[in-house]
């Protein structure tokens, strides 16, 4: 397609990026050192470390894994089994937030997607067969989709903010769950379905192999195919895209439906855990766990470039960090109160004002004056 | 052309007096760019002083190193003859400096009165006074001849009167200077008739106006003496009245003493019976640009030559489909197309890269290869990515093709220069390979050899068959490039020209006006 | 110029005959017509719905609700959203359920759980405007630490057994014709009065219009933007406070799952009171009437035996869905 084109100057012998030009600026080969402190992965794997360090510490056969009953066995590998749910709605959330959004309506939707899966397979013929729990999930998450539809249609096509516009579901949301188990604690017997969150792989917790599949299937979806740097690309310049022909539209919807499909798993795993569904406790709060996971991970809720890897670690964070805190002696109920210090700390670490701060001490209010819009 | 104002001599000023406002020898440095270089300004009370330029001149930097938003690195300010440096906007209106931007810097949802008092309201009792508040609006608005209910919602009226409302908050504290960055852009005949009347009697109360337009017809109209800057150096102060527009256009232009590699290519063919690629019928927008035809034929540049404002991106942005028209319609080989938004320009094979470079062009955060390839992957679909290996040969040839430093694919496009930015943004639509490749001031503020290259490369994409407009504030560059030159002014296409014995001073007259009667039926 | 038009010279009759509400107000009439319409087809419908003393008790009921939605009313006004004031509320209950416990005065119990949410409420101001965190996620921090907070004190309900607290509770003012309402309500509609005052009649509150207007544009007006938009966050907290008072008196314990989710409730009156989310317009006076709707929908179903309660929760989000959209293509068509 480019035999048209024939570069004008006369063609210089190949060689390595930008090595031969004595006058272009050289990207930067730094050594390994430098190369590790720039990786922005670094902060969250070190909180991570940090954290393990502690229940070392405290317990010190905390990282102990032996095997029992054929599966693996261990605080570690309850942590992963356990991270599950957070993970796959983080998952989702990561790519809502790169296209510059948030939807606050996954643990809605995830109470949906269990109270569905629940009520279909009480209701069928054969409670206690694989084939009715298949089913029910499968009917489970096509209910998400369409939920994700929807919240793609508010934000993409009426054009809401999507924080208003996933504040709808939000509200509405269990209230629908309600209105499909009735509002009744339902319980179901199909050794199938708690499988999704007590079973065993190969060893390895099932729930969690299901989180790191998606996890996969995400990073194939985003970086093997164009998805995510068309999701990048909205994010970081919605204008720009919109005039280099980038069909928004379909992205931001794609990424909302993607969402509520990972929220649907999530309730899912949630509800086979207890064998039961509670339409007004199932998933409560996920949705700002899952956010919590998707910054910890280092993706800016301004939206732009984001990074899986991080958000599995930012979710590893906060299941490990619920784990520590009674391991540690402190009441778990504390919990929330490290959320909140996390959430701040790390708002403050990513706000240059707060960085420009700390790095000259001088007043902040003095630099608010300056007028933000500009006029040419 | 009309003045209004027939006795002042040339050099000095109309109004007697000491300057108000002055400013001498100041420089601004941005980086490693100069935004001004010792430039002067001195403001009279009771004058309408313009403040002329085109793109990049360095009005707005002056304005605000006057209003206390930019530091200066030298020169002097005097205010009233005293040494002044204003830190924020909110001292140099304390010191009766008051500016009125473009965007009209108000509150849409409140009142009229409130958005002209907010922060000195009357109070009463601890609360705001609001009746008194209302009086005191309504006697401002009726010093300066408005008719506006002082309790109706700004956000209710059109933007001339929000403009007016601005000015009356302005004004409203002892404003001594009053400066009006772009007022007008937006405005249409009769609210700039009103906005000169406002004007005129602030003017005549002794307060100096500085009137930043890119309409020469209104500078004519309303300004006692203009300070006309090019390339953050002061040209000339002058008086408006001793100054023809053939001479201010020339003085605002300029011109740059480039060495430049002669352009030696073929004139594309004469085409009385081919078939347009494109063609232009009409086309019109509320507020950006009148009913204006135009037709493209392939391997042709048509130049697009015009002062800011003159209509020439919004001409640019309605054959893309990145603005939808009012009127008229499009004709793309034939075939009638009405362009909703960009991605139906783009799968017709019209390609535009605009002149914000930075807001509407580069995607700062992604990768070169990645900006580069930006356009032909949202055409194919997030489903059909690039295979790696087609990735890899088009971004390795165009950063060849194009000389993009650092030869880095991979290299973040906002560590990049403007040049190589704007080369990535090039590379972006030749990989599309459009039939009609639309460039808005594709070499504004990049550096001479990367002008000189994308020059030679428009060029030879004619000679290839491609059709290019080529829009330029530089008219060395568009009668270099084209083989047919438009002339736009007022919103509206005003002369269309074969480039053939075309010389810059017949398109400087065009633009000035001097020739328009015969050129065009006035309506 | 055509659209300035002259000065009208009108009689009183023609100004009383051709009196139409400014575009401003419409949100809130149409939410008080919504609300007369359900509490009419109540009436209608239900034996002994259309009883003053229902209405009475629907600002009973919700008093706290009424004085949340005032603090939301002021965030949201200013460009911003308050997630905290849930947990607030849980915070304040155990802060008075605990210091009572403690043998605390009942005044000095009050001053402190007061003097706690703002601070908090404050502080969540700092952070969103001096380090741009953005009030979601600053708020998201609030909600967990007060809701930590609370769980720190005690993880189990305490009762409140204060003899000023349940007198509080308890008394009942007589009103004309047999009707009574309590303080709770009193003060509630005390909250609306003043606030509606501070935003009408005050430059503090004209300025939270300004910078909900356009925050950009306030800086250039030299108004005092940090003040405001601190400002009401700790007006948000101060009333998640009293709100979080107000529900000690209604439920006479303090416990930490009390209140979870009511902040969706308040933001959800705030919008269905005509409020826009993105800022700048709105009424407290209709997040007040929000309630209302919100407290007769409930009202509404405890009536029907047939319908069952999480129909509340679907037709709040339905009327929220409507109000949304409704204000999204009213924006839409301004700009």
């Amino acid at each position: 397609m480019t035999d048209t084109l024939h570069p004008r100057n006369p063609p210089t012998p190949p060689s390595p990026p930008a090595a031969g030009r004595p006058d272009a600026v050289p990207p930067s080969r730094p050594g390994v050192a430098s190369r590790v402190l720039a990786n922005p992965l670094l902060w969250p794997v070190l909180a991570l470390v940090a954290l393990l360090v502690v229940n070392v510490s405290a317990t010190p056969s905390f990282l102990d894994v032996r095997i029992q009953d054929g599966h693996l066995y261990g605080n570690v590998v309850d942590i992963a089994r356990n991270s599950a749910p957070v993970l796959l709605v983080a998952l989702g959330m990561t790519l809502v937030i790169a296209t510059r959004g948030i939807d606050l309506s996954v643990g809605a939707i995830a109470a949906i997607a269990g109270a569905v899966a629940c009520t279909r397979i009480v209701g069928a013929g054969d409670e206690g067969a694989a084939t009715t729990a298949i089913m029910a999930c499968t009917i489970a998450l096509a209910m998400c989709v369409l939920l994700g539809l929807w919240n793609g249609f508010l934000v993409s096509v009426i054009g809401i903010q999507p924080i208003i516009a996933t504040l709808v579901l939000m509200v509405a949301g269990r209230g629908l769950a309600m209105l499909v188990t009735d509002g009744q604690i339902t319980t179901v017997h199909n050794d199938a379905f708690s499988d999704l969150a007590s079973g065993y792989v190969l060893g390895l917790p099932l729930a969690f192999l299901v989180a790191l599949a998606m996890v996969a299937v995400t990073a194939v979806l985003t970086r093997r195919t164009a998805l995510g740097m068309l999701i990048e690309a909205v994010g970081i310049n919605p204008e720009a895209s919109r005039l280099a022909g980038v069909r928004s539209r379909t992205i931001i919807w794609t990424v909302y439906v993607f969402g509520a499909v990972c929220a649907g798993l999530a309730g899912l795993i949630i509800a086979a855990n207890t064998n039961s569904v509670n339409a007004n406790s199932l998933g409560l709060w996920i949705e700002l766990d899952a956010i919590l996971a998707v910054v910890i991970g280092g993706t800016a809720l301004t939206g732009g470039r984001f990074s899986l890897l991080g958000t599995v670690v930012g979710a590893l964070f906060i299941t490990t960090l619920a784990r520590t805190i009674p391991n540690i002696g402190i009441p778990s109920e504390a919990n929330y109160l490290f959320k909140a210090v996390v959430v701040v700390a790390v708002c403050l670490i990513q706000s240059p004002r707060a960085r420009s701060v700390l790095r000259v001490r001088r007043p902040a209010p003095a630099a608010l004056t300056a007028p933000k819009g500009s006029h040419a | 052309m009309k003045t209004m104002y027939e006795e002042p001599p040339v050099t000095a000023p109309r109004s007697a007096g000491e300057p108000v406002v002055e400013m001498r020898d100041i420089s601004i440095t941005f980086g490693s760019v100069r935004a001004l270089d010792n430039v002067s300004l001195r403001l009279l009370p009771g004058e309408v002083h313009a403040l002329m330029g085109e793109n990049g001149a360095g009005k707005s930097t002056l304005i605000k190193a006057l209003t206390g938003v930019y530091s200066i690195d030298s020169g002097t300010i005097l205010v009233g003859g005293e040494d002044h440096r204003f830190s924020t906007p909110a001292a140099a209106q304390a010191a009766g400096i008051s500016t009125v931007y473009q965007e009209v810097n108000l509150v849409p949802n409140l009142t009229v009165a409130e958005n002209m008092l907010l922060g000195r309201e009357p109070r009463r009792f601890g609360g705001i006074d609001v009746r008194a508040m209302n009086r005191r609006a309504r006697s401002t608005l009726e010093r300066l001849g408005l008719d506006i209910d002082p309790r109706s919602t700004l956000g209710d009226h059109p933007i001339a009167v929000q403009q007016l409302v601005a000015i009356a908050r302005a004004v409203d504290v002892e404003a001594r200077v009053l400066i009006l960055d772009e007022p007008t852009s937006s405005l249409d005949t009769d609210e700039v008739v009103k906005l000169f009347e406002v004007m005129r009697r602030l003017r005549d109360t002794g307060v100096a106006v500085v009137f930043v337009s890119h309409f020469l017809d209104q500078i004519y109209e309303i300004a006692d003496r203009m300070t006309i800057l090019r390339n953050g150096r002061l040209v000339e102060e002058r008086m408006v009245a001793a100054t023809t527009q053939l001479e201010l256009v020339k003085l605002m232009i300029g011109r740059e003493l480039e060495v430049l590699d002669r352009l030696d290519r073929q004139r594309a063919r004469t085409h009385e019976d081919a078939v347009p690629v494109l063609q232009a019928i009409g086309l019109s927008r509320k507020g950006s640009l009148e009913a204006t035809d135009l037709s493209l034929y392939d391997g042709e540049v048509v130049g697009v030559a015009g002062l800011l404002g003159s209509g020439r991106t919004e001409l640019a942005r309605l054959l893309f489909g990145a603005d939808t028209a009012d009127h008229g319609s499009l004709e793309i080989r034939s075939h009638r197309r009405r362009l909703r938004s960009p991605r139906h320009a783009i799968d017709r094979k019209v390609a535009f890269s605009s002149e914000d470079r930075k807001a509407e062009g580069v995607i700062g955060d992604l990768s070169v290869a990645d900006n580069m390839l930006l356009a032909l992957q949202a055409s194919r679909g997030w489903l059909r990515p690039i295979p790696q290996a087609t990735r890899n040969r088009l971004v390795a040839e165009y950063i060849e093709a194009l000389d993009i430093r650092p030869a880095d694919p991979q290299a973040l496009m906002r560590n990049l220069s403007g040049g190589n930015q704007q080369k990535v943004l090039l590379a972006r639509w030749l990989i599309t390979e459009p039939d009609v490749l639309i460039l808005d001031e594709p070499t504004r503020g990049i550096d001479i050899g990367a002008k000189a290259q994308i020059q030679a490369k428009v060029a030879e994409l004619a000679e290839r068959g491609m059709s290019v407009v080529f829009i330029s504030a530089e008219l060395e560059e568009v009668l270099r490039l084209s083989d047919r030159v438009v002339v736009m002014r007022d919103r509206r296409k005003i002369a269309e020209r074969r480039n053939e014995g075309v010389s810059i001073s017949d398109v400087l007259e065009i633009i000035a006006g001097e020739s328009r009667a015969e050129e065009s039926p006035h309506d | 110029m055509s659209t300035l038009t002259a000065p009208v010279t009108t009689s009183l009759w023609d100004r009383v005959r051709g009196f139409s509400p400014p575009a401003r107000f419409l949100p809130v009439i149409v939410t008080f017509a919504l609300f007369v319409g359900m509490f009419g087809a109540g009436g209608v419908r239900y034996d002994g719905f259309a009883d003053p003393q229902v209405f009475l008790s629907l600002l009973l009921d919700n008093s706290f609700l009424i004085v949340l939605a005032v603090g939301m009313t002021f965030v949201i006004l200013a460009g911003g959203i308050d997630l905290s004031v849930g947990s607030v509320v849980a915070l304040s209950t155990m802060i008075a359920a605990k210091t009572l416990q403690m043998g605390w005065s009942p005044y000095l119990s009050i001053v402190a759980v007061l003097a706690v949410a703002t601070l908090l409420g404050t502080l969540m101001g700092l952070l969103i405007h001096y380090f741009e965190i953005q009030p979601f996620v600053a708020t998201l921090a609030g909600l967990f630490l007060a809701r930590g907070l609370t769980y720190l004190i005690s993880v189990e309900s305490i009762p409140i057994t204060d003899a000023t607290f349940s007198e509080l509770a308890f008394k009942t003012i007589e009103l004309p014709g047999g009707y009574y309402t309590t303080w709770a309500v009193v003060i509630a509609i005390a909250t609306v009065v003043v606030a509606a005052y501070v935003l009408a009649r005050t430059r503090f509150g004209r300025t939270v219009y300004a910078v909900g207007g356009n925050e950009a544009s306030a800086l250039l007006m030299g108004l005092r933007v940090a003040w405001v938009k601190v400002g009401v966050y700790a007006i948000s907290g101060f009333c998640a406070g009293l709100g979080g008072l107000l529900f000690a008196l209604y439920t006479l314990s303090g416990y930490s799952l009390h209140a979870v989710g009511m902040e969706l409730d308040a933001i959800a009156a705030v919008v269905i009171g005509g409020t826009l989310l993105t800022g700048g317009r709105g009424y407290v006076v209709g997040s007040l009437i929000g309630v209302l709707v919100l407290g007769t929908i409930q009202t509404f179903i405890s009536f029907d035996g047939g319908l069952s309660s999480w129909w509340t929760r679907i037709a709040i989000g339905v009327l929220l869905l409507v109000f949304v959209v409704v204000q999204r293509l009213m924006t839409r068509r301004q700009t």
